[in-house]
C-alpha cells in the first residue's frame, strides 16, 4: 500500500444530479460514516484531487464542465460514476436533455449504481477506486501513463438511446397488442 | 549565538522540526476529529499526505511558484534555525514574515483569481498578526535587556511573570498563525474548499507537498515562541516549557472546533485591539511596577 493509497483526496461534481447521491457523498463525510480514517479529504480543487466522484447523467453543458475538471486533475487519477445515474442515465436515461452516464464525457474506472447510492456503496466504490489507484500510480511511476485521449464533447446527437426511437418502438408495441408484447429492446 | 550552537541547531532544526511538526499534526486531526464525533485518520496521515503529493504528476502554471514556494520553506527553516540556535530574535521575526511574503508572491504570480484573493487574505492576516509578534519582541528586550533567545536563560523567572498580558496576546495571534478557526480565513488547516485554500489553487503535487512541511517547521516554530516565555535559567524550565507548549496547542485546537471563522474585517479589528490593548497596559504595568516613575 503506498502513500498514494492511504491519502486520497477525492473531488465530487454534480453533473445534472437530483442531488441525492451528493448528499449521499457528504454523508460520507459526517460521523456516522468518518472517510476520513481512510485519509480521504473532500477537496473543491482539481488539482489537489485524486478521485473525481461524479453523480448525475451529464447534459450538454456540464459535459464540458465535467472534462474540464478531469483535464485539470493530475495523473494518477481515478474517476468513479455514483449513482445510476452517472453509469448510464438511470431513469432519464430516454430523456432529451441529458447524454445518459458520465463515460460519454470522460473514461470511468469505478460504476457504483444505486438510487440514492448508499453511503457503504460509495465507499466500497472508493475502495475498488484505490485499487485502480494502485496501478496508475505504478504506470506514472515507471513513466507508462499516457493521458486519454478525451472524446469529443458529446452533444445529444451522440446519445446512444434517443427519445424517437424509443417512443416509436413503445407505439408499435401498443399497437401489436397486449398479448403479444415483447420487452422493449434496450 | 555561538557557530557550535548554530551548526547543533541547523542539525537538529532541520531534522528533527518536521517529525515533531508532523506528529502534531497527526495529532490535530486526530483530536479534531474526536472532537466532531469521528474516529480520524492514522496518526502518519500528514506523512501519507505528502508522500502522496510527491508523487503526483507535475503540472505548475509557470516557473516561478515553486520557486518562490522553496524560498518560503528555506527561510522559514533558516527562521527556525536562528531561533533555536539562540539568535537575534528581530531577525527570526523579519526572516519568517519574509518567508509569509513569499508565500503571497507565490499564489500573485499565478494570476488565477482564487488564487489571487487567497493571496490577499494572507495579506490581511499578516497584517493582522504582525504588529503583536513585534510587539513581543520588544517586550522581550525589555525584560531580558537583549535581543538574543539565548538571554532568556540567564533570568531569574520566566517571561511570563512580568509580561503575562503580552503572553495572552501572542496566545490569541497564535490562533492566525496555526490557521485555525475563527481566523481561518487563509489556507485554513481543516477546509479545503475554494475561497479559504484559495491561496494554494495553483499549487499541486511538489509545490504543495513544501508548503505542507512548511506548516510543520512554523508550528514547531510558533511554539517555540510560546515556550520563550515559559523558559528561564533552571532545569524544571524544560519540563514547564513543554507542558504549556502542550496546553496552548489543546486550547487552540478546542478553540478551533468551537469557533466558526469570521470575516477579515473581524479578525483585522480584533487582532489589532487585543494587541495594542495588551500590549499597552502590560508595558505600562512594567515600568510602574519595575523602575521609579520619573
Amino acid at each position: 500500500m503506498s502513500s498514494t493509497v492511504k491519502s486520497p483526496w477525492l473531488i465530487h461534481y454534480d453533473a445534472s444530479s437530483c442531488n441525492g447521491c451528493d448528499i449521499e457523498v457528504l454523508a460520507c463525510l459526517t460521523p456516522m460514516y468518518d472517510v476520513e480514517r481512510f485519509g480521504i479529504i473532500n477537496t473543491g480543487n482539481p488539482k489537489h484531487a485524486d478521485i473525481f466522484l461524479v453523480t448525475g447523467s451529464v447534459n450538454e453543458r456540464n459535459s464540458k464542465v465535467v472534462q474540464q475538471i478531469y483535464s485539470q486533475m493530475l495523473e494518477p487519477k481515478v474517476v468513479i460514476a455514483c449513482g445510476i445515474c452517472a453509469c448510464s442515465g438511470g431513469i432519464f436515461k430516454e430523456c432529451y436533455n441529458t447524454l445518459g452516464g458520465v463515460d460519454v464525457a470522460i473514461p470511468v474506472d469505478v460504476y457504483a449504481p444505486g438510487c440514492a447510492i448508499r453511503p457503504e456503496a460509495i465507499i466500497d466504490a472508493v475502495v475498488t477506486g484505490l485499487g485502480v489507484l494502485e496501478e496508475k500510480r505504478a504506470a506514472v511511476a515507471e513513466g507508462r501513463i499516457e493521458a486519454p485521449a478525451l472524446p469529443q464533447t458529446p452533444t445529444a446527437a451522440d446519445k446512444l438511446v434517443d427519445a424517437q426511437t424509443v417512443r416509436a418502438a413503445a407505439l408499435a408495441e401498443t399497437q401489436s397488442g397486449w398479448a403479444t408484447r415483447e420487452r422493449s429492446p434496450q | 549565538m555561538t557557530l557550535l550552537s548554530f551548526v547543533a541547531a541547523l542539525v537538529g532544526f532541520v531534522i528533527l522540526a518536521p517529525l515533531v511538526g508532523c506528529f502534531i499534526a497527526g495529532v490535530d486531526r486526530i483530536l479534531s476529529a474526536r472532537l466532531q464525533g469521528r474516529v480520524g485518520p492514522p496518526l502518519l496521515q500528514p506523512y501519507y499526505d505528502v508522500r502522496k503529493l510527491l508523487a503526483k504528476d507535475n503540472a505548475e502554471v509557470n516557473s516561478f511558484q515553486g520557486f518562490y514556494v522553496a524560498l518560503s520553506l528555506v527561510l522559514a527553516i533558516l527562521s527556525g534555525v536562528f531561533f533555536f540556535a539562540g539568535g537575534n530574535l528581530l531577525l527570526v521575526v523579519f526572516i519568517i514574515t519574509l518567508s509569509a511574503l513569499f508565500f503571497i508572491v507565490a499564489a500573485y504570480s499565478t494570476r488565477s483569481p482564487y488564487a489571487e484573493i487567497g493571496a490577499e487574505r494572507e495579506i490581511v492576516q499578516v497584517m493582522s498578526y504582525e504588529p503583536m509578534v513585534i510587539l513581543m519582541t520588544v517586550a522581550f528586550v525589555m525584560v531580558t535587556g537583549s535581543f538574543n533567545v539565548s538571554s532568556v536563560f540567564e533570568l531569574a523567572r520566566p517571561l511570563i511573570a512580568d509580561m503575562p498580558l503580552i503572553f495572552i496576546g501572542l496566545v490569541f495571534i497564535l490562533t492566525i498563525k496555526l490557521r485555525k478557526s475563527p481566523f481561518d480565513l487563509s489556507y485554513s488547516h481543516h477546509a479545503h474548499q475554494e475561497l479559504v485554500k484559495g491561496i494554494s489553487t495553483e499549487m499541486s503535487g511538489k509545490t504543495l507537498a513544501m508548503v505542507e512541511v512548511m506548516h510543520w517547521y512554523e508550528t514547531v516554530l510558533f511554539l517555540g515562541w510560546v515556550a520563550l516565555f515559559i523558559v528561564w535559567g533552571s532545569w524544571v524550565a524544560a519540563l514547564a516549557a513543554v507542558g504549556a507548549v502542550i496546553v496552548v496547542y489543546l486550547l487552540e485546537i478546542f478553540i478551533d472546533n468551537n469557533f466558526a471563522r469570521v470575516k477579515w474585517q473581524h479578525m483585522l479589528k480584533w487582532s489589532w485591539i487585543v494587541t495594542f490593548v495588551c500590549v499597552l497596559l502590560n508595558i505600562f504595568l512594567f515600568l510602574w511596577l519595575r523602575q521609579p516613575i520619573v
